[in-house]
Protein backbone atom coordinates (compact mmCIF):
# COMPACT_ATOMS: atom_id res chain seq x y z
CA UNK A 1 0.00 0.00 0.00
CA UNK A 2 2.66 2.30 1.27
CA UNK A 3 4.71 1.27 -2.15
CA UNK A 4 1.36 2.13 -4.19
CA UNK A 5 1.12 5.38 -2.85
CA UNK A 6 4.76 6.48 -3.62
CA UNK A 7 4.65 5.46 -6.99
CA UNK A 8 0.98 7.30 -6.89
CA UNK A 9 3.24 10.67 -5.77
CA UNK A 10 5.92 10.18 -8.43
CA UNK A 11 3.14 10.02 -11.38
CA UNK A 12 1.34 13.06 -9.62
CA UNK A 13 4.80 14.82 -9.45
CA UNK A 14 5.89 13.79 -13.00
CA UNK A 15 2.38 14.96 -14.62
CA UNK A 16 2.68 18.31 -12.68
CA UNK A 17 5.91 19.07 -13.09
CA UNK A 18 6.34 19.85 -16.85
CA UNK A 19 3.24 22.01 -16.89
CA UNK A 20 4.14 23.91 -14.53
CA UNK A 21 7.79 24.34 -16.25
CA UNK A 22 6.16 24.48 -19.44
CA UNK A 23 3.57 27.41 -18.56
CA UNK A 24 5.94 30.03 -20.24
CA UNK A 25 7.49 27.49 -23.14
CA UNK A 26 4.23 26.32 -24.43
CA UNK A 27 3.03 28.16 -27.73
CA UNK A 28 0.72 30.74 -27.60
CA UNK A 29 -2.33 29.54 -30.14
CA UNK A 30 -3.77 32.55 -32.05
CA UNK A 31 -7.71 32.46 -31.44
CA UNK A 32 -9.95 31.27 -34.83
CA UNK A 33 -12.56 33.57 -35.85
CA UNK A 34 -15.45 31.03 -36.95
CA UNK A 35 -17.56 28.50 -34.11
CA UNK A 36 -15.55 26.54 -31.76
CA UNK A 37 -14.82 22.92 -32.67
CA UNK A 38 -17.75 20.62 -31.66
CA UNK A 39 -15.37 17.80 -31.09
CA UNK A 40 -12.73 20.02 -28.51
CA UNK A 41 -9.92 21.76 -29.38
CA UNK A 42 -7.68 18.70 -27.69
CA UNK A 43 -9.25 16.46 -29.80
CA UNK A 44 -8.06 18.32 -33.15
CA UNK A 45 -4.84 19.11 -32.01
CA UNK A 46 -4.32 15.23 -32.09
CA UNK A 47 -6.36 14.23 -35.06
CA UNK A 48 -6.41 16.88 -37.79
CA UNK A 49 -3.85 15.08 -39.61
CA UNK A 50 -5.80 12.00 -39.78
CA UNK A 51 -8.95 14.31 -40.34
CA UNK A 52 -7.63 15.68 -43.09
CA UNK A 53 -5.81 13.05 -44.86
CA UNK A 54 -8.96 10.86 -44.87
CA UNK A 55 -11.68 13.60 -46.03
CA UNK A 56 -8.42 14.63 -48.89
CA UNK A 57 -8.58 11.45 -50.66
CA UNK A 58 -12.62 11.63 -50.80
CA UNK A 59 -12.75 14.56 -52.25
CA UNK A 60 -9.40 13.71 -54.54
CA UNK A 61 -10.47 10.12 -55.46
CA UNK A 62 -14.12 9.89 -54.92
CA UNK A 63 -14.98 13.32 -56.11
CA UNK A 64 -16.90 14.47 -52.99
CA UNK A 65 -16.59 17.72 -51.87
CA UNK A 66 -19.14 17.90 -48.91
CA UNK A 67 -16.38 16.47 -46.26
CA UNK A 68 -16.45 18.02 -42.89
CA UNK A 69 -12.70 18.62 -42.53
CA UNK A 70 -11.03 20.45 -45.81
CA UNK A 71 -7.84 22.71 -45.33
CA UNK A 72 -9.54 25.63 -47.12
CA UNK A 73 -11.69 25.37 -44.37
CA UNK A 74 -9.60 25.14 -42.02
CA UNK A 75 -7.44 28.05 -43.07
CA UNK A 76 -10.21 30.43 -43.90
CA UNK A 77 -11.08 30.26 -39.95
CA UNK A 78 -7.19 29.78 -38.58
CA UNK A 79 -5.90 33.50 -40.37
CA UNK A 80 -3.37 35.30 -38.64
CA UNK A 81 -3.46 39.33 -39.16
CA UNK A 82 -0.19 40.22 -39.67
CA UNK A 83 0.93 43.82 -38.89
CA UNK A 84 -0.44 45.21 -41.73
CA UNK A 85 -3.88 44.02 -41.31
CA UNK A 86 -3.42 41.24 -43.60
CA UNK A 87 -3.49 37.71 -43.15
CA UNK A 88 0.24 36.11 -43.10
CA UNK A 89 1.59 33.16 -45.12
CA UNK A 90 2.51 30.04 -44.08
CA UNK A 91 5.72 31.51 -44.72
CA UNK A 92 5.87 33.25 -41.34
CA UNK A 93 6.40 32.11 -38.05
CA UNK A 94 3.03 33.62 -36.60
CA UNK A 95 0.59 31.26 -39.11
CA UNK A 96 -1.54 29.72 -36.94
CA UNK A 97 -0.43 26.11 -38.23
CA UNK A 98 3.32 26.95 -37.85
CA UNK A 99 2.79 28.06 -34.10
CA UNK A 100 2.44 24.62 -33.12
CA UNK A 101 4.36 23.27 -35.51
CA UNK A 102 7.54 24.84 -35.05
CA UNK A 103 7.66 24.37 -31.32
CA UNK A 104 6.67 20.43 -32.45
CA UNK A 105 9.54 20.65 -35.21
CA UNK A 106 7.20 19.17 -37.31
CA UNK A 107 7.33 19.80 -40.76
CA UNK A 108 3.78 20.55 -43.00
CA UNK A 109 4.46 20.13 -46.01
CA UNK A 110 0.23 21.56 -47.21
CA UNK A 111 1.34 24.73 -48.36
CA UNK A 112 3.89 23.44 -50.67
CA UNK A 113 0.50 22.93 -52.81
CA UNK A 114 -2.51 24.48 -51.18
CA UNK A 115 -2.78 27.97 -50.68
CA UNK A 116 -1.90 28.87 -47.31
CA UNK A 117 -4.23 32.50 -47.33
CA UNK A 118 -7.80 32.54 -46.50
CA UNK A 119 -9.95 31.82 -49.66
CA UNK A 120 -10.90 35.07 -50.97
CA UNK A 121 -14.84 35.60 -51.93
CA UNK A 122 -15.35 34.84 -55.15
CA UNK A 123 -12.89 31.91 -54.46
CA UNK A 124 -14.78 30.25 -51.43
CA UNK A 125 -18.15 30.49 -52.97
CA UNK A 126 -16.32 28.35 -55.84
CA UNK A 127 -15.50 25.68 -53.02
CA UNK A 128 -18.32 25.45 -50.98
CA UNK A 129 -21.47 25.91 -53.24
CA UNK A 130 -24.02 25.66 -50.22
CA UNK A 131 -25.18 29.25 -49.86
CA UNK A 132 -25.42 29.12 -46.00
CA UNK A 133 -21.87 27.73 -46.50
CA UNK A 134 -20.64 30.68 -48.37
CA UNK A 135 -22.29 33.31 -45.87
CA UNK A 136 -19.93 31.32 -42.99
CA UNK A 137 -17.06 32.33 -45.18
CA UNK A 138 -18.51 35.40 -45.72
CA UNK A 139 -18.26 36.51 -41.67
CA UNK A 140 -15.19 34.95 -41.07
CA UNK A 141 -13.32 36.71 -43.99
CA UNK A 142 -14.82 39.83 -42.60
CA UNK A 143 -14.33 39.21 -38.98
CA UNK A 144 -10.81 38.65 -39.96
CA UNK A 145 -10.23 41.50 -41.76
CA UNK A 146 -12.06 43.93 -38.88
CA UNK A 147 -9.89 41.75 -35.94
CA UNK B 1 4.00 22.44 -84.19
CA UNK B 2 3.17 18.99 -84.34
CA UNK B 3 2.36 15.85 -82.04
CA UNK B 4 4.87 12.97 -82.70
CA UNK B 5 2.92 10.13 -83.86
CA UNK B 6 -0.29 12.17 -84.60
CA UNK B 7 -1.91 10.41 -87.61
CA UNK B 8 -3.86 11.76 -90.52
CA UNK B 9 -7.04 12.16 -90.75
CA UNK B 10 -9.21 9.19 -91.84
CA UNK B 11 -6.32 6.46 -90.37
CA UNK B 12 -8.37 5.02 -87.52
CA UNK B 13 -9.34 2.92 -90.31
CA UNK B 14 -12.13 -0.18 -89.12
CA UNK B 15 -11.09 1.05 -85.40
CA UNK B 16 -13.64 3.63 -84.91
CA UNK B 17 -16.76 1.65 -86.11
CA UNK B 18 -15.72 -0.71 -82.82
CA UNK B 19 -15.60 1.69 -81.30
CA UNK B 20 -18.43 3.18 -81.73
CA UNK B 21 -20.16 -0.66 -81.20
CA UNK B 22 -18.43 -0.63 -78.06
CA UNK B 23 -20.11 2.72 -76.72
CA UNK B 24 -23.28 1.02 -77.36
CA UNK B 25 -23.02 -1.79 -75.44
CA UNK B 26 -22.01 0.69 -72.32
CA UNK B 27 -25.14 2.99 -73.44
CA UNK B 28 -26.84 -0.18 -72.84
CA UNK B 29 -25.45 -1.23 -69.78
CA UNK B 30 -25.93 2.09 -68.27
CA UNK B 31 -29.44 1.96 -68.74
CA UNK B 32 -29.80 -1.59 -67.57
CA UNK B 33 -28.09 -0.52 -64.57
CA UNK B 34 -30.59 2.04 -63.81
CA UNK B 35 -27.90 4.12 -63.46
CA UNK B 36 -29.93 6.72 -65.47
CA UNK B 37 -32.62 7.68 -62.92
CA UNK B 38 -32.70 11.22 -61.70
CA UNK B 39 -31.88 9.67 -58.07
CA UNK B 40 -30.26 6.66 -57.30
CA UNK B 41 -30.88 5.23 -54.37
CA UNK B 42 -27.11 3.73 -52.46
CA UNK B 43 -28.44 2.94 -49.50
CA UNK B 44 -31.57 3.21 -47.44
CA UNK B 45 -31.88 6.76 -46.13
CA UNK B 46 -28.77 7.54 -48.83
CA UNK B 47 -29.83 8.91 -51.96
CA UNK B 48 -27.17 10.53 -54.50
CA UNK B 49 -28.85 13.50 -56.67
CA UNK B 50 -27.84 12.89 -60.74
CA UNK B 51 -25.94 15.80 -61.90
CA UNK B 52 -28.08 18.98 -63.01
CA UNK B 53 -27.35 22.66 -62.58
CA UNK B 54 -26.53 23.43 -58.85
CA UNK B 55 -26.27 19.55 -57.35
CA UNK B 56 -23.05 18.77 -56.27
CA UNK B 57 -22.58 15.18 -57.05
CA UNK B 58 -19.31 12.47 -56.39
CA UNK B 59 -17.72 11.07 -59.20
CA UNK B 60 -20.49 8.77 -60.61
CA UNK B 61 -19.85 5.65 -62.05
CA UNK B 62 -22.68 5.88 -64.94
CA UNK B 63 -21.29 8.97 -65.88
CA UNK B 64 -18.37 8.75 -68.30
CA UNK B 65 -17.36 13.06 -68.53
CA UNK B 66 -16.07 13.38 -72.45
CA UNK B 67 -15.22 16.78 -74.80
CA UNK B 68 -16.22 16.90 -78.76
CA UNK B 69 -13.78 19.20 -80.63
CA UNK B 70 -14.80 20.29 -83.61
CA UNK B 71 -11.70 21.33 -85.60
CA UNK B 72 -13.80 22.93 -88.57
CA UNK B 73 -15.00 25.74 -86.29
CA UNK B 74 -11.78 25.86 -84.35
CA UNK B 75 -9.87 29.41 -85.88
CA UNK B 76 -6.05 29.59 -85.99
CA UNK B 77 -5.91 32.70 -84.16
CA UNK B 78 -8.17 32.39 -81.36
CA UNK B 79 -6.39 31.15 -78.43
CA UNK B 80 -9.64 31.56 -75.65
CA UNK B 81 -9.71 27.96 -74.06
CA UNK B 82 -6.05 28.13 -73.29
CA UNK B 83 -6.02 31.65 -71.97
CA UNK B 84 -9.38 30.42 -69.96
CA UNK B 85 -8.06 27.24 -68.72
CA UNK B 86 -4.87 29.18 -67.32
CA UNK B 87 -7.13 31.75 -65.69
CA UNK B 88 -9.54 28.88 -64.51
CA UNK B 89 -6.52 26.77 -62.70
CA UNK B 90 -3.60 29.46 -62.31
CA UNK B 91 -0.84 28.19 -64.41
CA UNK B 92 1.64 29.91 -66.69
CA UNK B 93 2.95 29.48 -69.94
CA UNK B 94 5.63 32.41 -70.71
CA UNK B 95 7.39 29.72 -74.03
CA UNK B 96 9.96 28.10 -71.38
CA UNK B 97 10.02 24.23 -72.52
CA UNK B 98 9.92 23.81 -69.01
CA UNK B 99 6.39 25.93 -68.47
CA UNK B 100 3.57 24.24 -67.85
CA UNK B 101 0.62 23.39 -70.43
CA UNK B 102 -2.02 21.81 -69.40
CA UNK B 103 -3.95 22.43 -72.89
CA UNK B 104 -2.33 23.42 -76.44
CA UNK B 105 -3.27 24.61 -79.99
CA UNK B 106 -1.90 22.61 -82.44
CA UNK B 107 -1.68 23.41 -86.25
CA UNK B 108 -1.66 20.04 -88.50
CA UNK B 109 -0.55 20.64 -92.23
CA UNK B 110 -1.92 18.20 -94.79
CA UNK B 111 1.62 17.83 -96.56
CA UNK B 112 -0.08 17.28 -100.26
CA UNK B 113 -2.93 19.71 -100.35
CA UNK B 114 -1.75 22.59 -98.13
CA UNK B 115 -4.62 22.58 -95.87
CA UNK B 116 -4.17 23.67 -92.39
CA UNK B 117 -5.92 22.60 -89.15
CA UNK B 118 -6.16 24.33 -85.91
CA UNK B 119 -7.59 22.17 -82.47
CA UNK B 120 -6.55 22.34 -79.25
CA UNK B 121 -5.07 19.29 -77.55
CA UNK B 122 -5.13 18.28 -73.76
CA UNK B 123 -5.38 15.09 -71.62
CA UNK B 124 -7.48 13.05 -73.95
CA UNK B 125 -8.69 11.29 -70.60
CA UNK B 126 -8.23 7.33 -71.86
CA UNK B 127 -10.66 4.99 -70.48
CA UNK B 128 -7.04 2.36 -70.24
CA UNK B 129 -4.75 5.18 -69.59
CA UNK B 130 -0.95 4.31 -69.90
CA UNK B 131 -0.32 7.23 -67.27
CA UNK B 132 -2.10 4.93 -64.66
CA UNK B 133 -0.27 1.91 -65.78
CA UNK B 134 3.07 3.32 -65.75
CA UNK B 135 2.64 5.41 -62.49
CA UNK B 136 4.41 3.48 -59.25
CA UNK B 137 2.91 5.26 -56.42
CA UNK B 138 -0.45 4.98 -57.85
CA UNK B 139 -0.76 8.88 -57.84
CA UNK B 140 -1.84 8.75 -61.80
CA UNK B 141 -5.52 7.49 -61.47
CA UNK B 142 -8.87 7.09 -63.25
CA UNK B 143 -12.25 8.67 -61.50
CA UNK B 144 -15.14 6.84 -61.59
CA UNK B 145 -16.87 8.93 -64.10
CA UNK B 146 -13.29 8.97 -66.50
CA UNK B 147 -11.47 11.71 -65.79
CA UNK B 148 -7.79 10.84 -65.56
CA UNK B 149 -6.22 12.93 -62.15
CA UNK B 150 -3.11 13.18 -60.64
CA UNK B 151 -3.61 13.18 -56.70
CA UNK B 152 -0.36 15.66 -56.10
CA UNK B 153 -0.03 13.80 -52.05
CA UNK B 154 1.07 10.36 -53.81
CA UNK B 155 3.00 12.05 -56.85
CA UNK B 156 6.61 11.25 -56.22
CA UNK B 157 7.41 13.39 -59.62
CA UNK B 158 9.43 10.55 -61.49
CA UNK B 159 7.64 11.69 -64.78
CA UNK B 160 7.20 8.16 -66.09
CA UNK B 161 3.61 9.25 -66.92
CA UNK B 162 4.84 12.12 -68.85
CA UNK B 163 7.29 9.40 -70.80
CA UNK B 164 4.14 7.39 -71.09
CA UNK B 165 1.36 9.72 -72.57
CA UNK B 166 0.98 9.72 -76.44
CA UNK B 167 -0.40 13.28 -76.90
CA UNK B 168 2.21 14.49 -73.98
CA UNK B 169 -0.79 15.91 -72.39
CA UNK B 170 1.37 16.25 -68.79
CA UNK B 171 3.31 18.66 -67.42
CA UNK B 172 6.00 18.64 -64.66
CA UNK B 173 6.39 21.80 -62.36
CA UNK B 174 10.08 22.60 -61.99
CA UNK B 175 9.39 25.77 -59.97
CA UNK B 176 7.64 26.99 -56.30
CA UNK B 177 4.13 28.12 -56.94
CA UNK B 178 2.32 30.42 -54.64
CA UNK B 179 -0.65 32.16 -54.66
CA UNK B 180 -2.42 28.78 -55.90
CA UNK B 181 -6.51 28.96 -57.03
CA UNK B 182 -8.15 26.89 -54.00
CA UNK B 183 -9.79 24.93 -56.13
CA UNK B 184 -6.60 23.96 -57.66
CA UNK B 185 -3.67 23.51 -55.72
CA UNK B 186 -0.16 23.11 -57.15
CA UNK B 187 3.11 22.73 -56.20
CA UNK B 188 6.99 22.04 -57.32
CA UNK B 189 8.21 18.22 -58.11
CA UNK B 190 4.33 17.00 -59.05
CA UNK B 191 2.81 16.30 -62.51
CA UNK B 192 -0.16 18.15 -63.71
CA UNK B 193 -2.27 18.20 -66.83
CA UNK B 194 -6.30 18.88 -67.77
CA UNK B 195 -8.47 17.54 -64.78
CA UNK B 196 -11.50 18.39 -66.70
CA UNK B 197 -12.35 21.05 -64.48
CA UNK B 198 -13.25 18.46 -62.00
CA UNK B 199 -13.92 21.11 -59.54
CA UNK B 200 -16.37 22.43 -61.51
CA UNK B 201 -18.30 19.06 -62.51
CA UNK B 202 -18.28 17.80 -58.53
CA UNK B 203 -20.32 21.70 -58.18
CA UNK B 204 -22.38 20.90 -60.47
CA UNK B 205 -21.64 23.31 -63.34
CA UNK B 206 -21.47 20.46 -65.69
CA UNK B 207 -19.04 22.47 -68.22
CA UNK B 208 -15.59 22.93 -67.98
CA UNK B 209 -13.93 26.43 -68.31
CA UNK B 210 -12.35 25.53 -72.11
CA UNK B 211 -16.04 25.29 -73.13
CA UNK B 212 -17.36 28.72 -71.47
CA UNK B 213 -14.94 30.30 -73.22
CA UNK B 214 -15.11 29.01 -76.58
CA UNK B 215 -18.94 28.88 -76.54
CA UNK B 216 -18.40 32.21 -75.14
CA UNK B 217 -16.57 33.68 -78.22
CA UNK B 218 -19.00 32.64 -80.41
CA UNK B 219 -16.91 29.37 -82.09
CA UNK B 220 -19.05 26.56 -80.03
CA UNK B 221 -15.99 24.66 -81.57
CA UNK B 222 -16.11 22.07 -78.29
CA UNK B 223 -18.96 20.23 -76.65
CA UNK B 224 -18.77 18.85 -73.25
CA UNK B 225 -21.23 16.50 -71.45
CA UNK B 226 -21.54 12.61 -70.54
CA UNK B 227 -20.66 10.26 -73.40
CA UNK B 228 -23.04 7.36 -71.77
CA UNK B 229 -26.24 9.67 -71.62
CA UNK B 230 -27.58 9.16 -75.10
CA UNK B 231 -29.89 11.98 -74.16
CA UNK B 232 -26.62 14.28 -74.28
CA UNK B 233 -25.70 16.60 -76.49
CA UNK B 234 -22.43 15.23 -76.80
CA UNK B 235 -23.57 11.40 -77.73
CA UNK B 236 -26.13 13.07 -79.80
CA UNK B 237 -23.12 14.80 -81.80
CA UNK B 238 -21.48 11.41 -81.72
CA UNK B 239 -24.35 9.66 -83.40
CA UNK B 240 -24.79 11.84 -86.05
CA UNK B 241 -21.56 12.84 -87.66
CA UNK B 242 -18.38 10.77 -88.49
CA UNK B 243 -15.35 11.79 -85.51
CA UNK B 244 -11.83 10.65 -84.95
CA UNK B 245 -9.74 9.71 -81.78
CA UNK B 246 -6.04 10.93 -82.12
CA UNK B 247 -4.21 7.78 -81.94
CA UNK B 248 -6.96 5.28 -82.53
CA UNK B 249 -4.21 2.71 -83.55
CA UNK B 250 -3.45 2.22 -79.83
CA UNK B 251 -7.01 1.63 -78.39
CA UNK B 252 -7.13 3.75 -75.45
CA UNK B 253 -10.82 4.66 -75.85
CA UNK B 254 -10.15 8.15 -75.57
CA UNK B 255 -12.76 10.81 -73.80
CA UNK B 256 -11.69 13.44 -75.73
CA UNK B 257 -12.93 13.35 -80.05
CA UNK B 258 -12.09 15.24 -82.67
CA UNK B 259 -14.77 15.93 -86.06
CA UNK B 260 -13.27 17.62 -89.27
CA UNK B 261 -9.67 17.00 -89.03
Amino acid sequence: MKKLFLVGMMILGLSIGPVVHAQGVYPDVPKATGEPHPEGNEFMRINHPDLLRHDRDLTVRDGDRDVDYSLAGCVACHAVNGPDAKPVTSESSEYFCRVCHDYAAVKIDCFQCHNSLPPDLGEASLMFDRPEQSLDVLLTYLEGLSR
Amino acid sequence: MNIPGLKPAGSCGGGCASKEKGADVHRRDFLKSGAALATLTLAPGVTLMAMGNGVAAKANPGVRWGLLIDAGKCPSDCNACVTACSDEHGWENNGLDTDPQWIRKVTLKDRETGRENSLPVMCQHCENPPCVDVCPTGASFKREDGIVLVDRHTCIGCRYCMMACPFKARSFLHEKVTDQKVTTPRGKGTVEGCNMCVHKLDRGDGTTACVEACNATGNNAMIFGDMNDPDSDISKALASYPSIELRADLKLNLGVRYQNI
